[in-house]
């Protein structure tokens, strides 16, 4: 007699073992198949087309009642089984039935994990995992204004967002982390998504942390609260925020768990009756979340009930693709960087298209494919197979028609190339337009091509192609130009990043690293920090100060100090003090015991030798007394330095010291491509040194003498004559001009000096002292950058509100 | 059941960490930096770089490894060895996520005086 096979979950993995079996040994079980949903297998990934309405429910079954009957499957849907009773092999089910058992197998699949807040238990609070919750989403389309918010930007999550958007229904996406999809994409890959899933007008918040699900028991759900009180009004939620194996009865059993049931090479439990598959279970420590693993263990386990005892499984690598429309992505295995490990980026900004290899010991260890993924299998397929790529590694990431008989030499490749083949695509020029005016115009440098075509003139990263069609064509008779890139993540120069942000309206480091087509993932600690300046710079309240891109002086608001303690130095405006002022710095000292106070060179008073912690403390104290931050440690103003001037000097001609109060007022709390210190001296003796700082006055009988790029670091330079003008309101409007061109059009680390050098005084002069509109522009820029920047930064910290994990220990351990 | 002494030391959850940043974990022996690179993952090094001390938990996180903030030297967070043409090692310590956790090899904590 036919021993009896009872299965417990007609999913996506005994489906597929059922198929395999039956193959293998047609009517060596009496077959009983359990399902807690009211219906058989069906194709569970494919709920998302349905939801998105291009597939209906019929067309996703795998399994109909004819197949059952004509197999000999017994079924019994629509019960869930509640106990196991492995000594006398019976299962129970929620009707109180009793069923024998030789072999069970255990295929229940996941729960959707439920975040533990209140209201979760409302009406119209919902998982994505079933029939259920898809015809619940698909039906809230015919609701005229209908809104719902997804917890979640994971896989499923998304896919649930995109496929009510294309109901009508309004959508919010919410996600914990800064990127979507974090633990299938990197940060450039993830951006991209984020801003196509915009672009069908789904709201994605991300760094979102759901407190409560507001609502009555009545009316159902009506909104969602965040932790940071917002509150997003919602018809339907949507909880996608994980899954956990269902191993409930597994567990009553008694059969070992970790996370899920855990099984053996031959998927048997812990009792040798009992077996399981699919996402229940837990093999060499790994639980998986999608098909792809659970076929490879379906047809193992069915080999081994049909009495194969060597099939045995080894685990699985995975890929992930995102099944919404318009949103191409894909990923595999292990994308992170590391030592010994290297990259190779391709980034088609005007096609949005970016991908990623991470290469180990010449093999693909991880694949990130964002935009055009037709090649993702190829990846995945070297990836799997561990295959050794060193032979075609230059052209790998152009996929397998390139990779395979293309030629290696990238000269050979445009040389190749057909002469209507677009070399640069915001302008549409292609290889024949940019020879011909070679040949006609005599062109021989990049700039006349620039000029003279359009070519690269745009965006910029066609540079590369376009040198070397003139390399093809020119032979010996070009050079390449040999500017130095902003770091060995790009082949552009800071000023082409710097005009490129203004003119591609890039507002993010991810989105900057994609358009300009950045050849590392995230960039290093020489670009990201410019980045970060050029970004605050271009949109003042619009781009986001990363935080994270800032070397830690300004990360922090304090000097680091050899020993890993920092300096404070307050803002004394101007080089004045008070009693008061002078009793609230002895009182710090005192109370936070600071080993060290020094008069600076920048007359000011330094506190050195602050345990980190102890800022906030500090600046908490030095704020009662009125202090804000001196900016000691930042490339933006530092000190003003004055004289005394004519209120006691028997030679001052102006109030030199309330001169400079009033512009360190004016100008602090501003980023500056590099630091910034100005001197405001009562008369040419000049005892505030102002010809050699960044930007000096010298006040004389008849006005202000304003003069600029000077220095006395590592390179002395006195200050060149600017203008001279005759009211204290001319000299703020000139010195605030003159501060913003220098923001606007520096590179990063260059002072003053260094601008002037490369765009020469006369440039300067006419926009900021001969073109009276240009200067009152430029200080208008400065000033609204300033409503924007000029805050204190110790005072937001000292409230322990901003940036509070900077000054904690994550955890102390004994 | 048996009592099972976990060797693994739960040291905070990993959203307590910026993305490409660091914090500090404080233990009798020195002070450990815990990183969280842009791809989620968690590295712990001694927070000593080998150069000159500097507090590795400062520097700039950037793809596996960390710029020290002191001298620009690059550090990488799998095996803290310099890289580049500067040389020296700081001690990694073992570090791994289980549900949103940031769990330390309490061994290896505890074998950083031998060091
Ligand atoms: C504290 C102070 C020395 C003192 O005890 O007097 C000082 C201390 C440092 N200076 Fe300075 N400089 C100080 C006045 C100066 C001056 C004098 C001045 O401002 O009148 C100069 C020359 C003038 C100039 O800048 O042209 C000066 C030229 C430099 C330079 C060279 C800059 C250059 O572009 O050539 C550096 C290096 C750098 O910035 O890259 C530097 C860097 C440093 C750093 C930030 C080094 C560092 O990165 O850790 C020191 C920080 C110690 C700390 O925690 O405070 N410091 N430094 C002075 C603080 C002034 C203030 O109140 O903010
Ligand atoms: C919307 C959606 C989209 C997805 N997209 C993809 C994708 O694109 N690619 C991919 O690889 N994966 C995807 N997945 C994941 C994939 O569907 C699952 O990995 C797969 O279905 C798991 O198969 P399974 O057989 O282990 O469990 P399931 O398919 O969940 O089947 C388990 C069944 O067991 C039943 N059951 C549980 N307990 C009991 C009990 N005690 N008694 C009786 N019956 C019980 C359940 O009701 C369920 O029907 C997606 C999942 C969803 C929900
Ligand atoms: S001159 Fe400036 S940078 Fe050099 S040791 Fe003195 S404070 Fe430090
Ligand atoms: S101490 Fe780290 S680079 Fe010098």
């Amino acid at each position: 007699m036919a021993k009896k096979l009872l299965i417990i979950g007609a999913g996506m993995a005994s489906g597929r073992m059922l198929e395999e079996l039956l193959d293998r040994a047609p009517g060596a079980y009496e077959i009983t198949l359990f399902n807690a949903e009211p219906r058989g297998n069906y194709n569970r990934i494919m709920l998302s087309p349905v939801l998105a309405g291009d597939k209906t429910y019929e067309e996703i079954v795998t399994h109909d009642d004819a197949w059952y009957a004509e197999k000999g499957v017994r079924t019994v849907f629509g019960r869930r089984v509640t106990k196991i009773d492995r000594a006398f092999k019976t299962v129970t089910d929620d009707a109180g039935e009793t069923h024998n058992y030789d072999k069970l197998v255990l295929a229940t699949g996941s729960d959707p994990f439920i975040i533990p807040v209140p209201g979760r238990d409302l009406p119209g609070v919902l998982a994505y995992r079933d029939l259920e919750d898809t015809e619940a989403m698909m039906k809230l389309g015919a609701k005229p204004g209908a809104k719902a918010v997804v917890i979640g930007g994971g896989l499923l999550g998304l896919e649930a967002a995109a496929g009510m958007a294309t109901h009508g229904v309004d959508v919010a996406v919410l996600h914990l982390m800064p990127t979507l999809m974090e633990r299938q994409l990197d940060e450039a890959a993830g951006s991209l998504l984020r801003r196509s899933l915009e672009a069908k007008g789904i709201k994605i918040h991300t760094r979102a942390n759901t407190a409560a699900i507001l609502g009555d028991a009545d009316a159902g759900v009506r909104a969602v609260k965040l932790d940071d009180g917002t509150e997003l009004a919602a018809d339907l939620v949507c909880m996608a925020v994980g899954i956990r194996p269902s191993i409930a009865v597994a567990k009553e059993a008694g059969l070992e768990l970790g996370r899920g049931v855990l099984v053996d090479d031959h998927m048997a439990t812990s009792d040798p009756d009992i077996f399981a598959v699919g996402e229940c279970v837990e093999h060499r420590g790994a639980v998986y979340g999608l098909v792809a693993p659970l076929y490879d263990m379906a047809k193992v386990l069915a080999a081994r009930l049909a009495g194969d005892t060597e099939a045995a499984y080894a685990g699985s690598v995975t890929s992930t693709k995102l099944k919404v429309t318009g949103c191409d992505v894909f990923s595999a295995g292990d994308f992170a960087e590391g030592e010994g490990r290297q990259e190779i980026v391709f980034r088609d900004a005007a096609r949005g298209v970016y991908k990623r290899l991470v290469i180990e010991d010449d093999r693909i260890i991880g694949a990130v494919m964002f935009g055009d993924t037709v090649d993702g299998p190829y990846f995945f397929q070297l990836l799997k197979d561990g295959t050794d790529i060193s032979d075609i590694r230059d052209t790998v990431i152009f996929g397998p028609t390139f990779a395979e008989g293309g030629a290696a030499d990238p000269l050979q490749a445009v040389a190749a190339l057909p002469l209507e083949a677009e070399i640069c695509g915001c302008n549409g020029v292609c290889k024949g337009a940019i020879i011909e005016a070679i040949a006609e115009k005599g062109l021989t440098s990049l700039a006349e091509v620039q000029a003279h075509t359009k070519a690269s003139s745009s965006c910029g990263t066609c540079a590369g192609l376009v040198e070397q069609v003139m390399a093809i064509e020119l032979g010996d008779g070009f050079e390449a130009k040999t500017v130095e890139p902003m770091c060995g993540c790009t082949d552009l120069t800071h000023l082409d990043v710097r005009r490129l942000i203004v003119s591609q309206s890039l507002k993010s480091i991810p989105e900057v690293l994609q358009a300009l087509e950045w050849k590392t993932s995230c960039g290093c600690a020489k670009c990201r920090p410019a980045l970060n300046y050029y970004l605050l710079c271009a949109w003042p309240g619009e781009a986001i100060d990363d935080g994270q891109s800032r070397f830690i002086n300004e990360r922090v608001h304090a000097n680091i100090q050899k020993d890993g303690t920092y300096s404070v130095v307050p803002r004394m405006w101007g080089g004045m003090t008070s009693s008061d002022e002078l009793r609230a710095i002895a009182d710090v000292v005192d109370k936070f015991k600071i080993p060290t106070v020094k008069v600076t060179g920048g007359q000011r008073i330094d506190m050195l030798g602050v345990q980190k912690e102890d800022l906030p403390g500090v600046w908490e104290d030095l704020g009662k007394a009125g202090f804000v931050s001196g900016h000691d440690y930042a490339k933006g103003l530092r000190t003003v330095k004055t004289c005394v001037g004519k209120e006691w000097c028997r030679f001052g001609t102006q109030d030199s010291t309330g001169l400079g109060v009033q512009l360190e007022k004016r100008l602090w709390g501003s980023w500056t491509p590099a630091k910034v210190k100005l001197g405001v001296s009562g008369c040419p003796r000049n005892c505030a040194e102002a010809t050699c700082k960044d930007i000096g006055v010298v006040c004389v009988d008849s006005g202000y003498e304003i003069s600029f790029a000077g220095a006395a670091g590592l390179d002395v330079k006195q200050t060149e004559f600017l203008c001279k003008v005759a009211t204290e309101a001319e000299v703020f409007e000139h010195v605030e001009a003159l501060l913003q061109l220098y923001r606007e059009e520096a590179q990063y680390l260059h002072r003053m000096y260094k601008w002037l050098a490369r765009v020469g005084m006369e440039h300067i002069q006419s926009r900021v002292v001969e073109d009276a509109d240009s200067r009152e522009a430029l200080s208008d820029r400065f000033r609204f950058s300033q409503s924007i920047f000029q805050v204190d930064p110790w005072a937001e910290r000292a409230r322990r509100d901003v940036d509070a994990h900077e000054f904690k220990p994550l955890a102390e351990v004994a | 059941m048996d009592v099972i002494v976990s060797s693994w030391i739960d040291v905070g959850a990993v959203a307590d960490i910026p993305l490409r940043g660091a914090r500090v974990v404080k233990t009798p022996l020195g002070c450990v930096a815990v990183f969280r690179t842009a791809e989620n993952e968690v590295f712990a090094l001694e927070d000593r770089c080998p150069h000159a001390g500097g507090p590795l938990s400062q520097g700039i996180v950037h793809g596996r490894s960390v710029t020290c903030p002191l001298h620009n030297w690059v550090i990488s967070l799998e095996t803290g060895h310099a890289q580049g043409a500067d040389e020296g090692r700081t001690s990694s310590i073992a570090a791994r996520i289980e549900d949103g956790r940031i769990l330390l090899d309490r061994d290896a904590l505890r074998a950083r005086a031998a060091a």
